[in-house]
């Protein structure tokens, strides 16, 4: 088996990580020559802030999740709610 | 209501009607704008005239803030699902799955891959690679719009799946029959060509604005023509779209349908009512009863568009409450018993089951599968609290056709104006495209309210009402996050409202080109 120790020895992986290299440098190119983009990227990365470090941390546990080990007491617990009849009255 | 927190329940109504309304507000811009820029796009890599590169590049500037204000909105309302909709979530769950995965992996990464060679690409990959990207972003925001409206199509018009009761969850049978069922079709292709519409109306207002401000005219009139010409097609296909879901609601979901057209007692030659207002008028068997206080109708026009018979009887309200012998319609008094007898065997069942009683809960189990098609009914005693709210289904109901009917004159005139007249001089036809804009968002709005309001107090129809499905939490925590969401939201909305205001009166100072 041949193994590769560097890129100039082999081929395949030295067109690999050009082809690599050309792709990050499209995007740090891309990047780096946004204008109204960087305001909105900003704008995103606070909007997942607030949606994933806060409202999901603080505000929205999975509430079958945290409350129950196993499916088989979430699937009781689920049973158990759809089968209290009267809600209404 | 011995049983359950009302106002927990119409809280986390409220919060999931807020999110889902905002989250609308971004997305059918991005559907529709994506293949406009798709066109725009391939008109400049076919004529290589550099106008049409400038015209997209500005329509993508302002696609790419509308992307960005609006990307992962709708995470929030998945967040819900497990908060506050935990017994409809773990109800449907595997229904809900497979298409929401298949949103995340196929089309969320075709999108978000595309989108950056879409922005980046200019000058850094060939032409052809670009516009294919182009498409590509088009085609893959889209196909993440197909899934979500697949899942909500099933909440409509549950098909495909079994109900196992050891698990309480809904198993899907059949993947086809949940893709492909007409109410998914249907949906799917109503929705996106409403989006269509909304972004066509959007390219021509600001195109209006330009035109009204004289600045850019010939930019202006091209992205004009585009605009029409897409929202004129996208129009009449919404309109055909719009004509067979009407007939699909009539036969899944007919208190819906009698609630969009105020129909209280049904008849055959139903006429439609084309403007109409209703005032309350309580009786002592519905507290919340309604009628017209004036109404304008077009003879057998109902009839004829639910069921393509101009005689043919659409049942009203108090037909579908009190049943109906001879159009066989079951009363909601028989289902509501059917409801409690499958909610009923599926209790005794599963303590049938836990005592092992096998003959006892195979009993049980058979006779909670004869009912189980109206289990949801089980849960109320008076059947007028599951009329939905007529009034508001039906100004919704209305407000959207009308606009929608509008909408295609506009197209049209501007279609004519632009080819056989002279646009820049109709400034009123400019001033109608413009205050289109919020129009197409209202319209977009009231679609979703006839869908949602109109279909209450479903979640899952007939098989799950809304007050059953919230989890068991703290109305006050509800609360809290109802303000938050109010408020990012409204911050959110300002924000891309007042960017796009910048980009494009920034653009309007370019000279002529």
């Amino acid at each position: 088996m041949y193994i590769c120790y560097t890129f100039a020895k082999c081929p395949a992986l030295s067109i690999s990580m050009n082809i690599f290299r050309k792709i990050l440098q499209f995007y740090i190119d891309g990047f780096r020559d946004m204008k109204v983009g960087k305001k909105l990227w900003l704008i995103i990365l606070i909007k997942l802030f607030i949606m994933f470090a806060i409202l999901k941390v603080f505000f929205f546990p999975n509430f079958l999740q945290t409350n129950f080990d196993t499916d088989e007491e979430r699937g009781d617990y689920v049973l158990e709610q759809i089968t209290k009849t009267n809600k209404e009255e | 209501m011995e049983n359950f927190d009302m106002a927990l329940v119409d809280w986390s109504r409220a919060q999931f009607g807020l999110t889902a309304m905002y989250h609308w507000i971004f997305v059918p811009l991005t559907l529709g704008l994506s293949f406009i820029i798709a066109i725009m796009m391939s008109i400049y890599v076919r004529t290589g005239d550099e106008l049409w590169k400038k015209i997209t590049k500005f329509w993508m500037t302002l696609f790419g803030i509308n992307f960005a204000i609006g990307v992962a909105t709708g995470i929030i309302l998945e967040f819900e699902f497990g908060t506050n909709w935990s017994n409809y979530s773990w109800f449907v769950g595997d229904i809900f799955g497979a298409p929401l995965a298949i949103e995340g992996i196929l089309a969320f990464f075709l999108e978000s891959t595309f989108i950056a060679i879409l922005f980046f690409g200019w000058g850094r990959v060939s032409k052809k690679f670009h516009l294919v990207s182009a498409w590509l972003v088009a085609i893959g925001s889209n196909l993440s719009a197909l899934w979500i409206l697949v899942a909500n199509a099933w909440m409509q018009n549950p098909v495909g799946m079994t109900f196992n009761p050891d698990t309480a969850r809904n198993e899907m049978t059949n993947f086809w029959d949940v893709l492909l069922s007409p109410t998914a079709v249907n949906k799917f292709l109503h929705t996106i060509t409403s989006a269509y519409v909304l972004s066509a109306i959007f390219v021509i207002g600001i195109s209006a604005w330009f035109i009204l401000k004289k600045r850019r005219i010939i930019f202006a009139k091209r992205s004009m023509l585009i605009g029409a010409v897409f929202g004129l097609l996208s129009t009449l296909f919404m309109l055909m779209t719009g004509d067979e879901s009407a007939r699909q609601v009539f036969r899944d979901q007919p208190m819906k349908f009698a609630a969009m057209e105020g129909l209280y007692d049904g008849e055959a030659n139903a006429p439609l009512v084309v403007i109409g207002f209703m005032q309350k008028k309580p009786t002592s068997e519905n507290p919340k009863n309604a009628d017209f206080a004036f109404k304008l109708e077009i003879p057998n026009l109902l009839s004829y568009m639910a069921a393509l018979d101009p005689n043919a009887f659409v049942p009203g309200i108090h037909d579908l409450i009190r049943g109906n012998e001879e159009y066989g319609i079951i009363s909601y008094y028989e289902k509501i018993n059917m409801g409690k007898i499958a909610i009923t065997a599926l209790s005794n069942y599963k303590e049938a089951k836990e005592n092992g009683d096998k003959a006892l809960a195979s009993i049980e189990l058979q006779k909670f599968r004869d009912n189980y098609k109206y289990f949801g009914y089980g849960y109320y005693n008076d059947p007028y609290n599951m009329v939905p709210n007529v009034p508001l289904t039906f100004y919704a109901f209305h407000t959207m056709v009308g606009i929608g009917v509008l909408f295609l004159l506009v197209f049209i005139f501007v279609i004519y104006f632009l080819f056989k007249k002279d646009i820049v001089r109709a400034r009123w036809l400019n001033y109608i495209a413009l205050w289109s804009i919020p129009l197409a968002y209202i319209a977009s709005q009231a679609g979703w309210m006839v869908a949602e309001f109109g279909r209450q107090p479903w979640v899952v129809q007939d098989l799950m009402p809304t007050l059953s499905a919230v989890s068991n939490i703290d109305h006050k925590s509800v609360i809290i996050t109802f303000v938050i969401f109010a408020i990012t939201f409204t911050t959110l909305l300002i924000a891309e409202i007042k960017i796009m205001l910048t980009q494009i009166v920034k653009h309007s100072k370019i000279e002529e080109d």
